[in-house]
C-alpha cells in the first residue's frame, strides 16, 4: 500500500473479486471451517477457486473482515466511543470560567464572537456564568463540576482534551463531521474505517458494532454507522436491547434450535448441490453464512445476557439486567470488547440544552449527566483492571461544545458552539492524566493546544496502528479517507 | 547507461507482466505498440499529474505532463519529453535518476514507479511520445463489425447479434470458447429476472418450453419488454442514480412527496421514452415551452436532493449543497465522470478546472427552491379531477342560489333601496373635533386620518364630530390604520398594536344610529367586530390572531337609516377598555354614505344557511385539494442568481464570476436555445434546457457509452468500463471498447430506445451463455471480463423480496402510488429522530414489490439495507453485492418471509395431493425448472423427518403453520411443508440470477 496506483488497482480488483472468496460476518470462515461444511472433494474444489483468487491478488486477503496487519505498530486493538449526542456543555463539566462569572449578564467584547458562526443566538444574548461548583482533582489538576462526581475517580486515568474544534454546527452535519470527517451522509464513519483497515477479532459478531440509549435515536440516524462507499460488510450493525439483539436473530416461534439445525443442514445440503453443478464460490459463502447465522443465535444473546456479571461489577456500572440504559451499554461494550470486536459505538441522547423547556441546564443537565457519569468511569476503571485497557481507546464527547453566551427560551440554556470544546480520550497508549489545550478567559476560542476533530481522527487510527493518509478508498475517481484532506496526529497527547 | 543482460530481460518480464495485469485475458496478442490511452496515460495521471497535471496551482517547474506542447517545450535548453529520443528526454533521465534527492516522483510522494512502468514510458517516447485524447472523450464512430475469422471458438447455435462478433473476437484471441447457452429454462428465468424483477410462472415457462420455433426466445422477451413490471424493474435501477427517498434526510428527515416522480420514472420507461427526452424532460422539463404537469414532475429528479429541516440551519449553506449534489449527480449519471473533485480545486487527473466546475454549477444555481419542499405542483389523478370538478359545480349552484336569493329579496323592497350594482359610494368624513376623555392626543393628516399620541389611559372613549356630507346615513366606515409611530406599527396602541374597540355610537342631534349588523374584513378569534354594537361593554372588535397582525383593517356599522340634513352634525363616539388595558386605536379615519340596505346583504337565516352551505362546499374542496400529492418539482428564478467559484468549495467565499457553459475538453454548447427564441433577453444565459440538449445532442462522447456501460452491467454483473462511474483518466478502459462504440451507436441511432438497446443485448448469444463456472478460463480470465460465460448474479434486496412474494402467491400486482410500510422488525423506528411512526400496511399493501417499501433515509426498512440498498442521500450508480450472515438470519427468520414461506407451504399443499407432485410445483415456482433426482430426495426425506417430528409437537406445528385447524394431521402438514418452503426460499438459487 505505499503507493497510491498499486492501492487503487488492488482495490478495484479486490472489489472485483470480493465475491470470489469466503465472506463471513466478524469470524473466518476460510478453508478451516470449510472442510466441516463440505465433502472433501468439494473443498477442494472450492478451495481451488480459492487459492487460484490469492494467487492472482496476493493482496486480497481471504475475507474482508479477517483481521489484518496495522500500517504500523499499533498501540490499541479496539475502540469504544461514548458518543455525548446533543454536544454536552464543557463550561457546566469542564472548564470553570471565573471571568465569565465576573462578566455574566454582560454581552461579550465583539473582538471574542467576530467572525464565528452560530446556530440560534442573534447577536444580542449575553455572558452566561455556570451555576455549578467546581473543583481540581487528582494529580493532573483536571477541573470538573459537581454533576460528575464518578469522574473524580478517572480524571488520572484519562487524558482531558480542551480546545477541540469541529467546522460545523448544526446535530447532523456535525455529527456526520465527528463520524466520517464529513458533514454530508454518504460517507464511511470510523469504525467502518477501522474495520476495513484491520478487519475484526470476533468470532461470532460482527466487528463494528452500535448501542444506542436515551430518549430517541442520534440525529442523522443511521448515516452516522453507514458504511459509505465502502463495502456494506463494513457497516456498523445496530445492537437492540432485550433478547433479540440483531434484527430476525431470533426464530419463527415452533422453530427450536434443534430444527433450527437441521433446517440449517438442509439448505446446506442443497446449496451443495447447486455449487457441485455450478462451480461458482459465492455458493460456499452463502453455505458459510448460515453456518454463522446459526451460531450468531447463541452467541449473541450470550453476549447480552449481563445478568451472568457479578454483582459488584453490575453496581460499579449501574447497570440492571433487563432494564436498558446506558450503565448496561457501557457493560455490553466491555463484554464486546473481549469478544474481539474492533469498535463499539454508544450514542446517548440527549444533550441539547439550549434552554427549552424540556431540555435547560438547570434540570436536565444534570439529569443526564446522573445517567451516564458512574457507567462511563466504571467502564474505564474495569476496563483497567482487566488489563483491557492498555489496548483498548475509550472515547467520551459529543459533536460539539456550547457558548458561553446564555441562550434564553423557557429556561436557561446555551448555544451550538464549535470553536472551542471538550473530550476525553482513555486507554490504548493515550497519556493518562494529561491535560491538552486551554481556551481563553471566557471559553470562547483556545488559547493553547488548539485541534481540529480530523486531528483526533488522525491521532485514533494512529494508535489502531493506521496512517490516516494511507488507509484510503478510491472511489468516484478520488482516494477518500476518514480525515479528507487534513487532520495531523496529536503526538503530544500519545505516549 | 551500464546495463547487464540479465536486467534487460527482467525488465521485459515486468513489462510483460504490467500489460497482462492492465489488459486481462491479452496474452494471446502480444501487442508491441504502446497505446498513449492504454498504457501510457494511467502511469502519468497517477504518478506525474498531481505536480505537472491541469492544474496550474499545484504546477511545480512550470512544467505539465498532460499535453504534447507542455511536455514538449524547450525548458531551457532542454525538454522534457522529445520524441523518439528517449535518452535526452529529461522526463527518463529524472525517473532513472539514482540521486534520491533528483529522482522523480519525489521520494515524499510515496510514489515509486516500477521498472516496468519506466519501461512502457520510454517505449512510448522512442515510438514517438504520440498524445492521443483520453479513449472516452473521442467522438462515437460506430465501428465496423468484426468479421469472423475460422476458429474453433463460436458459439454453439451462431452468434445471434453483431455484438457476438466482438465478443468472439477477444475471446478467440485469448485461446477461449465461448459456453454453450442455459438451458431454456435458466433463460426464462434470466430474462424474467432481467428485464422485470420477477419469476416467470409456472405456466410461461411451459409456453415457452413449448414452442419450437426459431423464433421462441425473441417472443418471449418481446412479452418481457412489454409488461408493466418492466418500468418497475429498470425504473429501480435509474431511482438508484436519481436517490430517490420519500424523506428529507439530515436530522429531522420528515416525509416528502417524491412518490409521483418514481411513477412517472416507471412510466417513462414503459413506453420507452426515448433516452434523449427521459434525459431532457428531467433535467429540464420546466424550462420547456408549455410544460405538461408530467414533464414538471419528471424535474423531480434534481429534487431528490436533502433538506435540512434542523433549526438554526443557514439556509444558504443547504441550497448550496443541494446545488453541488446536482452538479456532481449529473456528472456521475450522465458523463461518468467525477467532478465533484473540481469543487475545490481544478481536477488533478481529469481536464476539469474548478472556474469550469462552476459553469457547470451555474446551471443548477437558479433554481427557487432554498433547502425547502416548494416549489410543488399538484399531481391530481382522473379520479380526483373528477371530484374537483364535481365540487365545482356544486358551488357554482351554490353561488347562483345565494345570487338569486340576494336578486328576489332586492326585488321586494321599494325602487329607490334596491342595489343599483355599483360599490359602495363612501364619503370620507371631514372631521371636526375629537376630544379623548382619557388624555390622548389627535392629530389629523391631510388624509382625513387621526393619528392619536399622548397618554394612552387603560380605558378611553373618543369622541369625534364632523359634518354629515350626506342628507341621511345608512352606514359608518371606520378604517384602523398603520402609522409609524404606533407600537409595531400600529394600527392600535397595544405594545403588539392591536386594539379592543368595545363600543361604538353614533348621533346626529337626538337621534342615535340604531344598528342593524357590522362587519369586518377581519376579527380575531373571539373578538368579532359584532362585539362593538352589541351593548356588552365586555365584548369588542380586535384585530390580531393573524401572522400579519400589524396592517389596516376596515369596519362597516349598519344603521337603520339615520335622517339627517346635509351639514348636520354628528358625533361619533368609540369606547375602550378598561380590560385590556391600553387597547385603543392610533390610527382611524371615518366614512359615512347612503346606500341602501340591499347593498349591504344584511343578515338573514336563509341568506347565511345558503352562506354556510357555499362556505362548507369551499372548505371541502379546499381539504380534498390539500390530499392531493403536490410533487416536488424544479423552477428557475425568473432573474438567474450570480454564480461564482467557491473558493475551496466554501460557499461563503466567493470567487470570479462565472456563466453557464460547458468544460472546454467536452464539445462546445451552442448559444442559449431560450435567449435565441426570447428577443428581449440581450444576454445569452444557458440554461438547464441547453444543459440537458448538450448532453443527448449525439455529439457528446460520455452519455450514449456511460449509459450503454450500466445497462450490460445490469446485465452480466459488470460493465464494459469496470470503472461504471468513472470514464474519466482514473477509470479503466473498456475491455471491448469497439463493442461499447457499436452498442452506443445503435442506441443513438435507434433514437435512443433502451428496449431496442436491451433486446439487443438479450437476445444475443453472449447474453445466452451458461453462467456455470469454467474452469478452463479461470487461468486467462479470472474476472469473466472476455465473458467466456455468463455470470451469477444476487438479485437486488427489492427483488429479494419480490421472488419471496412471487413464488408463495402473495405478490400484490398493483403499480405505483404512495409508498408503503409492509412489516419490518419492532423499534426500528424508536431510534429515529422522529421516533417517526411505521403505520404497518394492512390488506394488499402489505405484498407489494419492495422498490414500494417507505425509504427513510435515516432509518431504511432493514432488509434493504442487509441486502445493500444504500440510504439515497447520494447518486447509486452501482450497488455492492454482499454476501453474509445477517442476510441469513434475514430469509430465515423475517416476518415478511417467513410469512411467504407459510403462504408457498399452503399453495403447495392446496394444489397437489402428494409430495414429489408437490415438490415439483415448488421448484417451478421458485427456480423455474425441476428438481433433480437428488434435490427430490433429499426433500422427500426431510418431509418425512420433520412430519415425525412435529406430530410430537402439535403446539409447535400450529405455531410453524400459522394456521387454526382442528385436524392436528393437516396442521402437521402445512407445518412440515412451511419448514421445507422456508429451505427453499433460502436456497442461494432462490435469490441468484443464474
Amino acid at each position: 500500500m505505499n503507493a497510491k496506483p498499486s492501492t487503487y488497482a488492488l482495490d478495484a480488483l479486490r472489489q472485483a473479486t470480493r465475491r470470489q472468496f469466503f465472506q463471513r460476518c466478524g469470524v473466518g470462515v476460510g478453508a478451516a471451517a470449510l472442510g466441516t461444511l463440505l465433502s472433501a472433494e468439494q473443498a477442494r474444489s472450492a478451495e481451488q477457486v480459492l487459492s487460484a483468487g490469492a494467487a492472482r491478488n496476493p493482496a486480497s486477503g481471504p475475507h474482508p473482515l479477517s483481521p489484518r496487519p496495522p500500517h504500523h505498530g499499533a498501540k490499541a486493538k479496539a475502540v469504544i466511543f461514548l458518543f455525548m449526542a446533543g454536544g454536552p456543555s464543557q463550561l457546566d463539566l469542564f472548564t470553570d470560567k471565573p471571568v465569565l462569572r465576573e462578566h455574566h449578564g454582560k454581552l461579550p467584547p465583539p473582538s471574542y464572537v467576530e467572525g464565528r458562526r452560530f446556530a440560534f443566538l442573534k447577536g444580542t444574548e449575553t455572558l452566561l456564568a455556570s451555576s455549578r461548583k467546581f473543583a481540581r482533582y487528582g494529580e493532573c489538576g483536571q477541573e470538573l463540576s459537581d454533576l460528575l462526581p464518578h469522574h473524580r475517580q478517572i480524571v488520572d486515568e484519562v487524558c482531558w482534551l480542551h480546545g477541540l474544534q469541529s467546522d460545523v454546527f448544526n446535530h447532523g452535519p456535525a455529527k456526520l463531521f465527528v463520524n466520517t470527517g464529513s458533514p454530508q451522509p454518504g460517507r464511511p464513519s470510523m469504525g467502518s474505517w477501522t474495520t476495513y483497515g484491520l478487519g475484526s477479532e470476533a468470532s461470532d459478531l460482527p466487528g463494528f458494532v452500535v448501542l444506542q440509549s436515551g430518549p430517541r435515536g442520534p440525529r442523522a440516524g443511521s448515516t452516522l454507522w453507514s458504511s459509505g462507499f465502502l463495502p456494506t460488510t463494513y457497516q456498523g450493525v445496530p445492537f437492540r436491547n432485550g433478547p433479540e439483539p440483531i434484527l430476525n436473530l431470533s426464530s419463527p416461534d415452533g422453530m427450536t434450535r434443534q430444527r433450527e439445525r437441521k433446517f440449517v443442514d438442509m439448505v446446506s445440503q442443497l446449496n451443495r448441490l447447486r455449487l457441485e453443478a455450478v462451480g461458482d464460490a459465492e455458493i460456499a459463502t452463502r453455505i458459510a453464512a448460515y453456518e454463522m447465522a446459526y451460531s450468531m443465535q447463541s452467541s449473541a444473546p450470550e453476549l447480552m445476557d449481563i445478568a451472568q456479571e457479578d454483582q459488584r461489577t453490575l453496581d460499579a456500572y449501574g447497570a440492571t439486567p433487563g432494564k436498558p440504559s446506558y450503565a448496561n451499554n457501557c457493560l455490553l461494550a466491555r463484554r464486546m470488547i473481549e469478544r474481539g470486536v474492533r469498535f463499539v459505538q454508544l450514542y446517548h441522547t440527549n444533550w441539547d440544552h439550549h434552554g427549552g423547556a424540556s431540555e435547560n441546564l438547570e434540570q436536565h443537565l444534570p439529569a443526564i449527566c446522573q445517567e451516564v457519569d458512574q457507567a462511563s468511569a466504571a467502564l474505564v476503571l474495569d476496563l483497567k483492571q482487566r488489563g483491557l485497557l492498555d489496548e483498548t481507546i475509550v472515547v467520551w464527547g459529543g459533536e460539539f461544545g456550547r457558548t458561553p453566551m446564555g441562550e434564553v427560551r423557557e429556561n436557561t440554556g446555551r448555544d451550538h458552539h464549535i470553536d472551542a470544546y471538550s473530550m476525553w480520550v482513555a486507554g490504548g497508549g493515550f497519556k493518562s492524566g494529561y491535560i491538552h489545550g486551554k481556551t481563553d478567559e471566557l471559553g470562547l476560542g483556545p488559547v493553547e493546544g488548539a485541534k481540529h476533530v480530523h486531528d483526533l481522527q488522525a491521532t485514533l487510527l494512529h494508535q489502531l496502528g493506521l496512517d490516516h493518509e494511507r488507509l484510503t478508498f478510491r472511489f468516484q475517481g478520488r482516494d477518500f479517507r476518514l480525515t479528507d484532506v487534513h487532520g495531523k496526529v496529536l503526538h503530544d497527547i500519545i505516549s | 547507461m551500464h546495463r547487464r543482460p540479465s536486467t534487460v530481460r527482467w525488465l521485459f518480464a515486468s513489462l510483460l507482466a504490467l500489460l497482462m495485469s492492465q489488459t486481462p485475458g491479452s496474452a494471446g496478442q502480444a501487442e508491441s505498440k504502446i497505446d498513449f490511452a492504454r498504457d501510457v496515460r494511467p502511469i502519468l495521471s497517477n504518478y506525474c499529474f498531481k505536480c505537472h497535471g491541469n492544474d496550474e496551482e499545484t504546477r511545480e517547474a512550470g512544467l505539465r505532463l498532460d499535453t504534447a506542447e507542455g511536455a514538449q517545450a524547450d525548458l531551457g535548453g532542454y525538454q522534457a519529453i522529445k520524441p523518439r529520443e528517449p535518452a535526452t528526454s529529461a522526463l527518463i533521465e529524472r525517473i532513472t535518476e539514482t540521486d534520491p534527492d533528483l529522482r522523480m516522483p519525489p521520494a515524499d510522494s510515496g510514489l515509486v514507479l516500477s521498472a516496468g512502468q519506466i519501461e512502457t514510458l520510454r517505449a512510448w517516447i522512442e515510438q514517438g511520445a504520440d498524445y492521443q485524447q483520453h479513449w472516452a472523450f473521442r467522438p462515437i464512430v460506430r465501428p465496423a463489425i468484426p468479421v469472423s475469422k475460422p476458429t474453433s471458438a463460436a458459439f454453439e447455435g451462431g452468434a445471434r447479434s453483431p455484438l457476438d462478433a466482438f465478443i468472439l473476437r477477444r475471446l478467440s484471441e485469448a485461446g477461449l470458447a465461448p459456453s454453450p447457452p442455459a438451458d431454456r429454462a435458466t433463460l426464462i428465468r434470466r430474462v424474467h429476472l432481467d428485464l422485470l424483477g420477477l419469476p416467470p410462472s409456472p405456466a410461461q415457462v411451459e409456453a415457452f418450453l413449448a414452442d419450437e420455433s426459431p423464433a421462441a426466445y425473441e417472443r418471449m422477451v418481446d412479452r418481457a419488454l412489454a409488461s408493466p413490471r418492466f418500468g418497475e424493474k429498470w425504473g429501480r435501477h435509474w431511482l438508484d442514480q436519481a436517490r430517490y427517498a420519500d424523506t428529507n434526510g439530515y436530522t429531522i428527515d420528515s416525509a416528502r412527496t417524491m412518490w409521483p416522480y418514481r411513477d412517472w420514472v416507471i412510466d417513462a420507461l414503459n413506453r420507452d421514452l426515448p433516452f434523449d427526452r427521459f434525459t431532457i424532460e428531467q433535467l429540464a422539463g420546466d424550462l420547456l415551452p408549455e410544460a405538461s404537469q408530467r414533464q414538471l414532475v419528471a424535474t423531480g429528479f434534481h429534487r431528490n436532493t436533502l433538506i435540512n429541516q434542523e433549526g438554526g440551519t443557514d439556509r444558504e449553506q443547504f441550497r448550496n449543497e443541494a446545488v453541488v449534489d446536482r452538479v456532481n449527480t449529473t456528472g456521475a449519471v450522465w458523463m461518468g465522470l467525477t467532478v465533484g473533485c473540481a469543487q475545490c480545486h481544478t481536477h488533478k487527473y481529469d481536464p476539469l478546472t474548478q472556474h469550469e466546475y462552476y459553469q457547470l454549477f451555474a446551471f443548477f444555481n437558479s433554481s427557487q427552491d432554498v433547502n425547502s419542499a416548494a416549489p410543488t405542483v399538484s399531481v391530481a389523478s382522473d379520479s380526483q379531477n373528477v371530484r374537483l370538478a364535481e365540487f365545482d359545480r356544486r358551488i357554482a349552484e351554490a353561488k347562483a342560489a345565494l345570487a338569486e336569493f340576494d336578486r328576489k329579496r332586492d326585488g321586494q323592497r321599494p325602487a329607490e333601496e334596491r342595489s343599483d350594482g355599483k360599490p359602495i359610494a363612501w364619503q370620507v368624513a371631514d372631521l371636526e373635533s375629537f376630544e379623548s376623555a382619557g388624555g390622548a392626543t389627535f392629530e389629523k393628516l391631510g388624509d382625513g386620518s387621526l393619528v392619536v399620541g399622548g397618554k394612552n389611559a387603560d380605558s378611553d372613549v373618543y369622541a369625534i364630530t364632523f359634518a354629515s356630507p350626506t342628507a341621511r346615513i345608512t352606514a359608518l366606515r371606520l378604517e384602523t390604520l398603520t402609522h409609524p409611530s404606533l407600537p409595531k406599527g400600529g394600527p392600535g396602541r397595544a405594545g403588539n398594536g392591536n386594539f379592543v374597540l368595545n363600543d361604538v355610537a353614533a348621533d346626529v342631534g337626538d337621534a342615535s344610529a340604531a344598528w342593524v349588523h357590522a362587519t369586518a374584513d377581519h376579527s380575531q378569534k373571539d373578538y368579532d367586530v359584532r362585539g362593538a354594537i352589541d351593548d356588552d361593554p365586555k365584548t369588542g372588535w380586535a384585530i390580531g390572531g393573524t401572522s400579519r397582525a400589524n396592517v389596516s383593517r376596515t369596519a362597516v356599522f349598519i344603521t337603520q337609516p339615520l335622517a339627517t340634513v346635509e351639514k348636520a352634525n354628528v358625533e361619533v363616539r368609540l369606547t375602550y377598555g378598561p380590560s385590556p388595558a391600553g387597547y385603543n386605536i392610533g390610527r382611524l379615519r371615518l366614512s359615512v354614505t347612503d346606500a341602501p340596505h340591499a347593498k349591504f346583504q344584511l343578515p338573514d337565516p336563509e341568506r347565511e344557511r345558503l352562506a354556510a352551505a357555499l362556505k362548507k362546499l369551499q372548505e371541502e374542496r379546499a381539504a380534498f385539494a390539500k390530499s392531493i400529492p403536490a410533487a416536488m418539482v424544479m423552477r428557475d428564478l425568473p432573474t438567474p442568481r450570480q454564480t461564482h467559484v467557491l473558493i475551496r468549495g466554501d460557499f461563503l467565499r466567493q470567487g470570479d464570476a462565472v456563466k453557464p457553459d460547458a468544460p472546454a475538453f467536452l464539445p462546445a454548447m451552442p448559444e442559449s436555445a431560450a435567449a435565441a427564441e426570447d428577443a428581449s433577453t440581450d444576454e445569452s444565459i444557458r440554461t438547464r434546457l441547453d444543459l440537458a440538449r448538450w448532453l443527448v445532442s449525439g455529439e457528446h462522447p460520455l452519455t450514449a457509452r456511460v449509459t450503454v456501460n450500466r445497462v450490460w452491467m445490469r446485465l452480466f454483473g459488470q460493465g464494459l468500463v469496470e470503472t461504471e462511474n468513472d470514464f474519466g483518466l482514473q477509470g479503466t478502459p473498456p475491455t471491448h471498447p469497439q463493442l461499447l462504440d457499436w452498442l452506443s451507436a445503435e442506441y443513438m441511432r435507434s433514437g435512443w430506445s433502451t428496449k431496442h438497446l436491451l433486446r439487443r443485448i438479450v437476445c444475443s448469444a453472449t447474453y445466452r451463455q451458461s453462467s456455470a463456472a469454467r474452469p478452463d478460463a479461470q487461468q486467462v480470465d479470472p474476472l469473466n471480463k472476455l465473458l467466456a460465460r455468463q455470470s451469477r448474479v444476487r438479485v437486488s434486496a427489492e427483488i429479494v423480496r419480490d421472488l419471496a412474494l412471487a413464488a408463495s402467491g402473495l405478490l400484490s400486482g398493483e403499480i405505483g402510488g404512495p409508498s408503503v410500510y409492509p412489516p419490518q422488525p419492532d423499534g426500528v423506528y424508536a431510534f429515529t429522530q422522529r421516533r417517526a411512526a411505521w403505520p404497518t400496511s394492512k390488506g394488499a399493501d402489505r405484498y407489494r414489490r419492495g422498490m414500494y417499501t417507505f425509504f427513510m433515509r435515516s432509518a431504511p426498512h432493514p432488509m434493504l439495507t442487509t441486502f445493500d440498498s444504500p440510504a439515497f442521500n447520494t447518486t447509486c450508480t452501482r450497488r455492492p453485492r454482499s454476501n453474509t450472515p445477517l442476510q441469513s438470519l434475514t430469509m430465515a427468520n423475517d416476518e415478511a418471509l417467513f410469512e411467504a414461506a407459510q403462504a408457498l407451504a399452503s399453495r403447495l399443499v392446496a394444489a397437489d395431493d402428494d409430495d414429489p407432485q408437490r415438490i415439483e410445483h415448488a421448484y417451478r415456482l421458485c427456480f423455474a425448472r425441476l428438481p433433480s433426482e437428488r434435490e427430490a430426495a433429499s426433500l422427500l426425506e426431510f418431509l418425512k423427518q420433520q412430519r415425525a417430528d412435529l406430530q410430537a409437537s402439535p403446539e409447535d406445528a400450529q405455531a410453524i403453520s400459522g394456521v387454526a385447524d382442528k385436524d392436528p394431521a393437516r396442521v402437521v402438514e402445512r407445518a412440515a411443508w412451511t419448514v421445507a418452503a422456508r429451505v427453499l426460499l433460502n436456497l442461494d438459487e432462490f435469490i441468484t440470477r443464474e
